[in-house]
């Protein structure tokens, strides 16, 4: 699939950038979008080798799990087909957790490594399981609770009241989430 | 209140995990060595991941050919109620994080933060997440290449999310 769609974001891209004589800019972006991605990676290495390292500590003294006790419940609804205590739940609630409080590359840390021990769960290399298909559907709904950037520029704008919008962001950002659930449970029981 | 409770939640994570194992006897210095060196090895090996999807999405986004998009669903929009301003951002939401927030800035810039419009596309960027960003990150780094069903649900689940959201927001203005 995205390799359709990976391909029709050039295509359509290239074509319309001809036809309305922008080819110069896509020259442009082409050559600071890899550069991008390059900077992006690297920014990534210190505060995800930061994250990781911490949360080895946690894990190995026993704190992630106490505090993954308390959400398993939930887990196993959400998520039938991990086995008990596999390491992979432990990461996708660090994932959740860290998303909620907005800490960004910290989430992506741990959504990384909750993949990594689902996809040692999955015996279709190639293919995704249903566990990781409801994990990024979940992750894809949005779960911060709080979205400071978006406080921040309100207030840069001169807002009377800059964080008006947390109770219906998190109104919002909850119901987004069932519905994303439910819909992973839907497609999950079609195929 | 917001902002100490925001700076603070890192320090106090860190804090509480390196005291509880340290009491725990745990030998916390290689264990974070440990685990950073995998967080070196991960970051390495999403590199040709995030160059794939931020060239296409950079030409796509750059060619402006979002405009032909907004033109042609308008009418759809319009009739279920969902202001033609905010049509751009939930097209380009899904696609590229920064381009979002730069659209989001242009409306509030241009309408108001306080505005309906404003309200409406804060609540929007802030209950919605960049969908192609995260697929092609998080199943590139264990090379999954059938997606299966996840970003079908995905799309469908935003798409209903953006009409929930401008439901909300409609509704906080009448009451």
């Amino acid at each position: 699939m995205l390799n359709t769609i990976w391909f029709f974001m050039i295509f359509i891209g290239m074509i319309y950038g001809a036809l309305t004589g922008n080819l110069e800019e896509i020259n442009n972006i082409i050559f600071k979008e890899a550069q991008e991605g390059v900077t992006f990676a690297i920014s990534l290495i210190g505060i995800m080798s930061f994250w990781l390292g911490i949360m080895n500590i946690a894990q190995r003294s026993g704190l992630i799990k106490s505090m993954c006790n308390i959400f398993r419940p939930i887990m196993r609804i959400i998520f039938p087909d991990i086995p008990k205590s596999h390491p992979a739940e432990n990461w996708i609630l660090m994932n959740f957790i860290a998303n909620m409080f907005g800490i960004g590359n910290g989430a992506t840390a741990f959504g990384l490594k909750a993949m990594k021990e689902l996809n040692n769960l999955n015996y279709n290399k190639k293919k995704a399981t249903s566990a990781m298909a409801m994990f990024l559907i979940i992750n894809m709904s949005s779960l911060q609770l709080v979205p400071l950037t978006i406080i921040k520029i309100r207030q840069d704008y001169g807002s009377s009241n800059p964080s008006f919008i947390i109770g219906p962001t998190i109104l919002a950002t909850s119901l987004s989430t069932l519905i994303a659930i439910i819909i992973g449970k839907m497609f999950e029981r079609r195929n | 209140m917001l902002n100490i409770i925001s700076i603070s939640i890192v320090p106090a994570i860190i804090i509480i995990i390196i005291v509880h194992g340290y009491i725990k006897g745990v030998d916390i210095y290689s264990a974070f060595i440990e685990g950073a060196k995998e967080g070196l090895k991960t970051s390495i090996s999403i590199m040709p991941y995030l160059i794939a999807i931020f060239v296409a999405v950079g030409i796509f986004r750059g060619s402006t050919v979002l405009d032909i998009f907004t033109h042609l669903l308008s009418p759809i929009t319009n009739l279920l109620g969902l202001p033609k301003e905010i049509l751009p951002l939930t097209l380009i939401r899904p696609i590229s994080g920064s381009g979002a927030l730069g659209v989001v800035k242009d409306i509030i810039a241009n309408y108001g933060p306080d505005s309906f419009i404003g309200n409406l596309a804060s609540i929007m960027m802030g209950s919605s997440e960049t969908i192609f960003y995260t697929i092609t990150l998080y199943f590139g780094s264990v090379g999954i290449e059938d997606y299966s069903y996840t970003l079908k649900a995905a799309l469908i689940s935003y798409i209903i999310s953006i009409f929930l959201t401008t439901f909300i927001c409609s509704a906080i203005y009448i009451i």
